[in-house]
């Protein structure tokens, strides 16, 4: 098990270290750039000369790299220039991190709680109306773009019925700030009322970020526990006289859980992706906001580290998911 | 098997109470403070599209960022709210010597900064020799200063800046190398603002450093000490609110309104949203499609005097079949114009005859916009022999701008009625930050584009000097053009005039001449920004120059 896990970190550093070069000469190779987006219609040829020089970008584009190696290797990843100038690009990312994980974390928490339990049920049931109606459901889930979605959700709630709150992450309280997870700091220092708030605010954009992920891991539970309802060692369990909590437990659950599990690590990676809409929508202030900002302002410190750091984390979920195969399957332990 | 379940929850909540034993509420439970009337809010809160960049003026570019400034910080000049005009702000009255170099500029007496320092002629030549004297990084992080100065201390022959001297407490003398409007308008540029000497000194304001690709700020940029209505309470990076509070010691009227939040909302139907739900006061630069609907809604749309150009520009130089006026003339004989402004800009759009808004010392008031003639177009297009004319039209794309809310609906609009006279036209688009910028100005690859300019004050040089002055590097490559120079000239010569009404005079010949000689390029039109508040909000006068200030706006309940 530890040279399994061992190998896949050193894995994880390769993909890193050639998805770092590709991304270097791609965002480079685009046209227009940093000196542009700042300088705007202001823009003389003098001042894109001078701006240019000052960035290093005149450079060939493997010096650039070379010396963009060279401070990476010293933790110092470059400085935003359009995101938020000045500020350490490492900087922005750690501060923005626990925002997109307080979210997905409601997102990805709120699609399993439904979407596990649901997709068994509708199983079992094959073939009745709630069956049927939980597939359109999931249908409908997978077909609506989350921005319309967002914006329908903000509409009813926010705007009409004034429940929830429209965007944001917490109101103006002055809270105290110390892990960056709302929720949690409001709990930590007992400030109940940062923590209620930014419970309120998390409703609506985990709803809209949920969707999909829901859809996706309903149908896979569905397709998977139907599949295993048909084997033959189901019924012979049944048969044997054991229990029907024991056979849902140990015997249907845990071998349909395996594509559910690889289904739910897929979609936190892709939660990533549906974070950078939402985010944006709901004004969340995380990794996806500041990617979205990065890539119209040509950030490219900001866009280098987002999308490293996304890539990492994709390859370390996986990681995780493998794991816990080898927890929930013990053959996969001896391959 | 139940124990087993039971226990991780158990530690769960250890864990909970034991970091909750560690960490302090740092918040201050004072409350805000009470603004005298109780039917009002003390809170203004308002929706910005972006985050603000510094809060040094001197290294800020953006609209996001002067927004905010704006209510911290004051220049010598202001701006008279609702017009274009300059007013007296910390220097109450100013005189140039005769020969217009040496500028005498009497302070207001009795001003603090917020920091308790005194406001006086010496901080005022500190803030001036601050400025000229940026070095490295600092220089291109200025680039306002740049832009409106030329050239910093160790180029003295390229700057407009010359010398400051306080000659006693309250007066201070700016010496300047040369003759131009611009002066001494553009110290009411909020980047030009005066700031604490002592705080500047103490947040080492200057050392700006290149990094990497980027620059870094000084601490001083996130502490500024100005002598403005408010003064900065906090930046909350987290969740990306931006906190002003009174400034107790500031020379005037209390601001109506104790506090202004300024919420980052990049998306502009969420900021929508927002001020339906109430949840926001009023946000800029609306849609002019939604201007309707607030305003049923029961929200005010503030709409400023238009102080911008739309143009169509050209390059002779790419496409030598531009360089026959009677080409140009026909481009903008076939472009509709009229229709276009009366479908697709907000309402109080007008076509342009010139490349100046009507508010700017020197527009012509006797000059009529080409009328649209598609049949005029082919006949000139004919004379000129250019009946099988091909154009690369491009248009930017991922952008709107105040003067061109939805470019590839104008663009379209013209491809059409290019192509209705013959005209072939082969479409371009690039992402305005994807290259546009960069193909107008720098690489000159396209025939003809859309772009424009929003005015930083009133003068016409901050128009046409920009477009034609510099006869070699200018977008409409007008040095291949027989007038190019004598056009060059005029324009400096008429900036360099003292007299107003000399100067206006020559500005009005020169448009003139613009269009009925020269016609670089097709002005098209001149497009009101908004802004929007709830019905609740009174007290905010719209500013061509989207200037803003928001120490007289009130909130009600």
């Amino acid at each position: 098990m530890a040279r399994f896990i061992i190998r896949r970190l050193l894995q994880m550093v390769g993909v890193v270290a050639v998805l770092s070069v590709l991304l270097f000469a791609w965002l480079r190779s685009l046209p227009g750039g940093t000196v542009s987006a700042i300088l705007g219609e202001r823009a003389t040829p003098e001042t894109r000369a001078a701006l240019t020089e000052a960035f290093g970008l005149d450079q060939p584009i493997y010096v650039q790299y070379l010396k963009f190696v060279q401070r990476a290797a010293t933790g110092d990843f470059g400085v935003s220039t359009g995101v938020l100038p000045g500020t350490d690009a490492l900087q922005i990312f750690v501060d923005r991190l626990p925002a997109t994980i307080e979210l997905s974390v409601a997102a990805l928490g709120l699609a399993v709680l439904l979407a596990v339990p649901l997709g068994y049920l509708s199983a079992r049931r094959s073939g009745s109306p709630l069956d049927s109606g939980l597939v359109i459901l999931s249908l409908v889930g997978v077909a609506v773009p989350v921005f319309f979605l967002a914006f329908l959700l903000k509409y009813q709630f926010a705007v009409e019925w004034n429940w929830l709150p429209v965007s944001g992450r917490q109101d103006s309280l002055g809270c105290t700030r110390i892990t960056n997870f709302f929720v949690l700091d409001g709990l930590m220092t007992r400030e109940f009322d940062c923590s209620a708030s930014a419970l309120k605010h998390l409703v609506l954009p985990s709803l809209a970020l949920a969707t999909i992920p829901f859809a996706v891991i309903f149908r896979i539970t569905r397709a998977s526990v139907l599949e295993v309802l048909g084997e033959d060692y189901v019924r012979t369990a049944e048969s044997k006289g054991l229990t029907a909590r024991v056979v849902r437990a140990r015997h249907v659950m845990r071998n349909a859980l395996l594509p559910v599990v690889t289904t739910i690590g897929l979609q936190t990676g892709a939660l990533l992706a549906g974070a950078v809409l939402t985010e944006k929508v709901f004004a969340w202030g995380g990794i996806g906001d500041a990617l979205a900002r990065a890539f119209e302002v040509r950030d490219y410190a900001v866009l280098q580290v987002l999308i490293l750091a996304a890539a990492g984390i994709y390859v370390f979920i996986n990681l995780l998911v493998d794991i816990s195969y080898a927890i929930i399957d013990p053959r996969v332990r001896t391959r | 098997m139940r124990l087993k379940r039971t226990a991780p929850i158990a530690l769960m909540a250890v864990a909970a109470l034991s970091i909750s034993a560690c960490a302090e509420s740092e918040r201050d439970d004072s409350g805000g403070g009470d603004s005298g009337s109780s039917d009002l809010k003390d809170t203004f809160t308002f929706g910005a599209a972006g985050a603000p960049d510094v809060f040094d003026p001197l290294y800020a570019t953006d609209g996001e960022t002067f927004r905010i400034t704006r209510q911290i910080h004051q220049g010598l000049l202001g701006i008279t709210p609702g017009t274009a005009d300059i007013q007296p702000e910390l220097a109450e009255s100013w005189e140039p010597s005769e020969d217009g170099l040496s500028w005498t500029f009497s302070l207001r007496e009795g001003v603090t900064f917020s920091d308790g320092e005194p406001f006086d002629a010496e901080a005022v030549c500190y803030n001036m020799d601050r400025m000229y004297n940026q070095e490295g990084a600092g220089q291109q992080a200025a680039e306002y200063w740049t832009y409106f100065f030329g050239s910093f201390s160790d180029d003295p022959e390229g700057s407009l800046y010359d010398s400051c001297e306080a000659t006693d407490e309250s007066t201070a003398v700016i010496n300047i190398t040369r003759n131009t409007s611009s002066f001494p308008t553009i110290l009411s540029l909020d980047s030009f603002s005066m700031q604490s000497p002592a705080a500047l000194e103490a947040g080492d304001a200057n050392n700006v450093q290149a990094q990497g690709e980027g620059f870094t700020y000084p601490e001083y940029s996130t502490n500024p000490v100005g002598v403005g209505p408010y003064v900065l309470e906090s930046y909350d990076q987290a969740n990306q609110t931006i906190t002003l509070t009174a400034n107790e010691s500031y020379y005037g009227d209390a601001p109506a309104t104790q506090n202004i939040v300024f919420r980052v909302i990049p998306d502009e139907s969420t900021r929508r949203q927002e001020l339906q739900a109430g949840s926001i006061d009023g946000y800029d630069l609306p849609n002019p499609v939604d201007w309707q609907g607030l305003e049923d809604d029961g929200n005010t749309v503030e709409i400023r005097d238009a102080f911008n150009i739309l143009y169509m520009g050209l390059n002779p130089e790419r496409n030598e079949a531009l360089q026959d006026l009677r080409v140009r003339q026909a481009i903008a004989h076939a472009l509709n114009r009229e229709q276009l402004v009366q479908t697709q800009l907000p309402e109080g759009a007008q076509v342009a005859s010139q490349f100046i808004p009507e508010a700017v010392s020197g527009y012509n008031p006797d000059l009529e916009p080409y009328p649209y003639d598609p049949d005029r177009a082919q006949e000139l297009l004919a004379e000129a022999g250019q009946e099988d004319l091909t154009l690369t039209f491009a248009f930017p794309t991922e952008v709107s701008r105040p003067y061109m809310p939805d470019p590839q609906r104008i663009h379209d609009a013209f491809v059409q009625d290019l192509e209705a006279v013959g005209i072939t036209v082969e479409v371009v688009s690039k992402p305005w930050n994807g290259g546009y910028l960069d193909d107008v100005s720098a690489n000159g690859a396209y025939d003809a584009w859309l772009l424009g300019w929003t005015g930083d004050y009133n003068a016409a040089d901050n128009f046409l000097g920009t477009f034609f002055s510099n006869l070699n590097q200018n977008d409409f490559h007008t040095s291949v053009m027989p007038w190019g120079e004598t056009l060059s000239q005029d324009l400096q010569a008429a900036d360099a005039i003292v007299d107003e009404g000399e100067r206006e005079a020559a500005y009005q010949e020169i448009n003139a001449q613009l269009r009925d000689e020269y016609l670089p390029g097709i002005p098209i039109s001149h497009s009101p920004p908004a802004l929007v508040v709830s019905g609740d909000v009174e007290g905010l006068t719209p500013s061509p120059l989207t200037a803003e200030t928001f120490d007289t706006v009130t909130v009600s309940q």
